[in-house]
């Protein structure tokens, strides 16, 4: 499957409190109802915590839920 | 929806049904397009439509007799449209066309007998079929003499006799015209057309031929009356013979389906109600083009639309009922793809207005119920439709919020004030003071809190509406079976028609009877009502609450959409939940129909009209009138709902029951405050405080969250069910600010090791 890449400036100024290490793009699979997408998101190197930011899930994961919910 | 469903609700919205002019005009010229477009002034565009559709178009163009003015709706709104004269000048001032290029041959032979104008139309339209017309006659006198007659020269005729050669008809004038060459010519062809006002009773005399066919008693001879003076219906008469010989030629039926042949009555409606009257364009002689204009532009270019004109909803997604119940049904259809219809399906707000102005009563709202249970029962309904709302359900049906008890101190109830799940929301004080009231001034009135179960029924979900009404119905008669007092319009409609068995009464007709408490406001003034959609077939209680409106000194004004005719705030049918911005449209159109203060008697009408900054007043608010609860008080969020609802429960049962409230969650600990920012989004995007404090609980405990390099804020995120909620914040002590909140629905698979 291929990897959806998203530019995410706002993560730059984020990082992992308890590991204290910067966030870097890692490939993470979402789910949404029946599909599955590869998705290129800062993550934390050491303990995998995810950040998705206000723009993506306000933005383009709000417009793709709903799409997917229409099919 | 099955087809033959489908059939029928398209056949019940008229809209697309032939306007009364072109349905009266017996050659149905499309009167509406031409008039439209000569009121652009597109005369060349105009004369096409005409050309298209008359036999003979430079000679029946200018002596039309216009029968549809019979029939024009303008008629009653300063006079009927002057077609005949529009079609005059068309004639005098287009760019000619070319005659229509006939059908490929049919190989068969029709003689026409005769040149009135009745046999030439024949030959015409016979001849653009396909047919291999051959006509005879003495003259075209006769047809000369139609058109001096009627002023218009006869030299004419002679360019479209022209024409008809061109189309390919073979003309024999200069014959004599007798019995034996009639008889001889019937050996000759397929079918033979005899044109009685061009050919003498002696030579053929056949009869009176039918009046659907125009057959004789002879089998492939047609003729017409003899009696018939009108231009267009002679050549209308030419055109049926037309159509009979077609179908006599191909050995179908001589007689089905010919009902909309010639003039008949359309079923179309078209109301006058905003057209200003004016007096046809005078045109004694005859138009200039500007005239010619003027006059086309009056016509009102009729459409039903009834619907359309008073529903937004209707209106926003640019079709009509017929349209949109075709889109439904090819939604249902859809197996791989996206379903285009859903958002417009789950945007109907059920409100019935449709029905009541449409003169066929369909019922869009009806049709978009049908369509939700569809969906929910094949599991294509979008989860994020109605999933809050329904959510927001079962939280006044739990055990935070839903209440049933005798009244303090009695053992039976012979009422049940059940005030629905909204108002505890909005106005939790006004609900505890009417509830007072009814205590003091009726006996035995026990308490009911909960939600009657609208969501559910607009939301499509028949199991879980019948799963609430069926705990609502063990609680009822956990109490006895009461008399039910329900103060809410929606809880009334849903209430009476789930639970039949019930006394049900209107907390506003309990009022009239008792007269208003002595609390009530003395204020006065003069308020607009806003009647709810749901109290749109209830006579009664609109009454009630004028009364009531009366009794404490109000002076109402009626708005343009009242009583039956009452507009949706935008919350019916969950419309503010599956399109938001449509339902604040619909709530701002609400605002402005009238410049006074609202009083209304459904409390989200009120919060939907304050939400746009108008000032409206629950009639609760004077009834059992309170500071804190003027006309400009903000709607409460959807956080301060919930917390509204669990807090009036839990005051009641301590103040009145002596009882304990239930034990409160871990998460309901956390103290936290919003930022401007946050507390907007929060109510946007439908994030309560409730999913925050849960973040908030897992970030305290877990220790899992992000850091801003820059400012220091603290972001975590957690799913309880089925949404992801993020929280930015930062701590203060013990508490927290909260500065940002969002969501999504997608999960995150995998995630922190």
């Amino acid at each position: 499957m291929s990897v959806i890449k998203i530019s995410v400036e706002e993560a730059v100024d984020w990082k992992c409190l308890p590991c204290n290490e910067e966030l870097v793009p890692v490939t993470v699979e979402l789910a949404y109802l029946d599909s599955l997408f590869n998705v290129e998101l800062p993550t934390c190197p050491k303990c995998g915590m995810v950040f998705i930011p206000e723009s993506l899930a306000t933005g383009k994961m709000y417009n793709v839920e709903h799409m997917l919910e229409d099919k | 929806m099955e087809q033959a469903e489908l059939r029928e609700l398209e056949s019940r919205c008229i809209q697309d049904e032939t306007p009364q002019c072109i349905a009266a005009c017996p050659l149905h010229v499309d009167a509406k397009t031409f008039c439209a477009l000569m009121g652009q002034r597109r005369v060349d565009k105009a004369w096409t439509i005409l050309a298209k559709t008359l036999p003979l178009p430079g000679v029946l163009a200018r002596i039309c007799d216009a029968p549809c003015k019979e029939a024009c709706i303008r008629k009653d709104a300063g006079g009927a449209i002057e077609m005949g004269c529009l079609e005059r000048f068309c004639a005098e001032n287009a760019k000619a066309v070319a005659p229509p290029r006939p059908l490929p041959s049919r190989r068969k032979r029709v003689t026409v007998v005769g040149a009135g104008l009745t046999g030439l139309c024949a030959a015409w339209e016979m001849t653009r079929r396909g047919f291999d017309v051959t006509l005879y006659c003495q003259s075209f006198d006769c047809a000369r003499a139609a058109l001096s007659e009627r002023g218009v020269s006869a030299e004419l005729l002679d360019k479209e006799i022209a024409s008809l050669v061109t189309m390919g008809a073979h003309l024999m004038p200069d014959t004599e015209i007798s019995s034996d060459l009639v008889e001889s010519l019937m050996e000759d062809c397929d079918a033979m057309f005899i044109d009685s006002d061009d050919v003498s009773s002696e030579v053929a005399d056949f009869g009176q031929p039918d009046g659907l066919t125009l057959g004789t008693q002879r089998a492939g001879v047609f003729t017409c009356r003899r009696d018939e003076s009108s231009p267009v219906f002679q050549a209308a008469a030419g055109r049926r013979a037309a159509n009979s010989i077609e179908r006599y030629t191909q050995g179908v039926s001589m007689v089905l389906k010919r009902e909309l042949e010639g003039p008949y009555k359309s079923r179309l409606f078209t109301s006058l109600a905003d057209v200003e009257s004016a007096p046809p364009v005078s045109c004694e002689a005859g138009y200039s083009e500007v005239e010619a204009k003027n006059e086309a532009k009056r016509c009102i270019q009729c459409e039903c639309m009834e619907c359309v004109k008073v529903c937004e909803y209707l209106h926003h997604f640019k079709g009509y009922p017929k349209v949109y119940a075709r889109q439904i049904y090819n939604n249902e259809s859809i197996v791989m793809g996206t379903r285009q219809a859903n958002t417009m399906i789950n945007s109907c707000m059920m409100c019935g207005l449709c029905e009541t102005v449409c003169p066929e009563d369909f019922d869009m709202g009806e049709v978009c119920l049908q369509a939700r249970r569809t969906m929910i029962e094949k599991g294509t309904m979008p989860q994020s439709a109605h999933e809050f709302a329904l959510r927001d359900m079962a939280f006044a049906n739990g055990e935070k919020s839903a209440l049933a008890r005798h009244a303090p101190g009695v053992q039976a109830s012979e009422y049940v004030f059940f005030p629905g799940c909204q108002l505890t929301a909005s106005g939790p004080d006004s609900v505890e003071a009417a509830y007072a009231d009814l205590r003091k001034r009726l006996s035995d009135v026990g308490l009911m809190l909960r939600c009657c179960g609208a969501p559910a029924h607009w939301a499509g979900r028949e199991a879980l509406m019948e799963e609430a009404m069926g705990e609502l119905r063990e609680t009822w008669q956990g109490l006895g079976s009461p008399k039910i007092i329900v103060a809410c319009p929606t809880c009334l409609k849903t209430l009476r028609a789930g639970l039949p068995e019930a006394e049900i009464v209107s907390h506003w007709s309990i009022l009239r009877a008792l007269g208003p408490a002595e609390c009530a406001s003395k204020a006065g003034g003069i308020m607009a009502i806003n009647d709810p959609c749901a109290a749109r077939h209830n006579a009664m209680l609109q009454e009630d609450v004028r009364a009531l409106l009366d009794g404490v000194g109000v002076e109402v004004v009626e708005p343009e959409f009242s009583g039956d005719r009452a507009k949706c705030c935008g919350y019916g049918g969950l419309l503010s939940e599956a399109n938001p911005s449509l339902a604040e449209s619909l709530a701002e159109k609400r605002a402005l129909a009238a410049e006074e203060d609202f009083v209304t008697y459904c409390v989200m009408c009120r919060d939907m009209i304050a939400k746009t900054g108008k000032k409206a007043l629950h009639l609760y608010d004077l009834l059992y009138p309170a500071e804190t609860r003027g006309a400009d008080r903000p709607s409460p969020g959807y956080s301060l709902r919930r917390e509204n609802r669990a807090r009036l429960k839990e005051r009641l049962l301590t103040d009145l029951w002596h009882e304990e409230g239930g034990s409160a969650e871990p998460f309901e600990a956390i103290q936290v405050r919003f930022s401007d920012l946050a507390a907007e989004n929060m109510e946007q995007r439908r994030i309560l405080v409730s999913d925050v404090q849960k973040v908030l609980l897992h970030a305290r405990d877990t220790g899992n969250m992000f850091v801003n390099k820059e400012n220091g804020h603290l972001l975590s995120y957690v799913r309880p069910v089925v949404v992801t909620y993020w929280v930015e914040f930062e701590r203060e002590g013990e508490a927290f600010l909260v500065h940002n909140v969002w969501s999504h629905r997608m999960h995150i698979m995998g995630g922190r090791k």
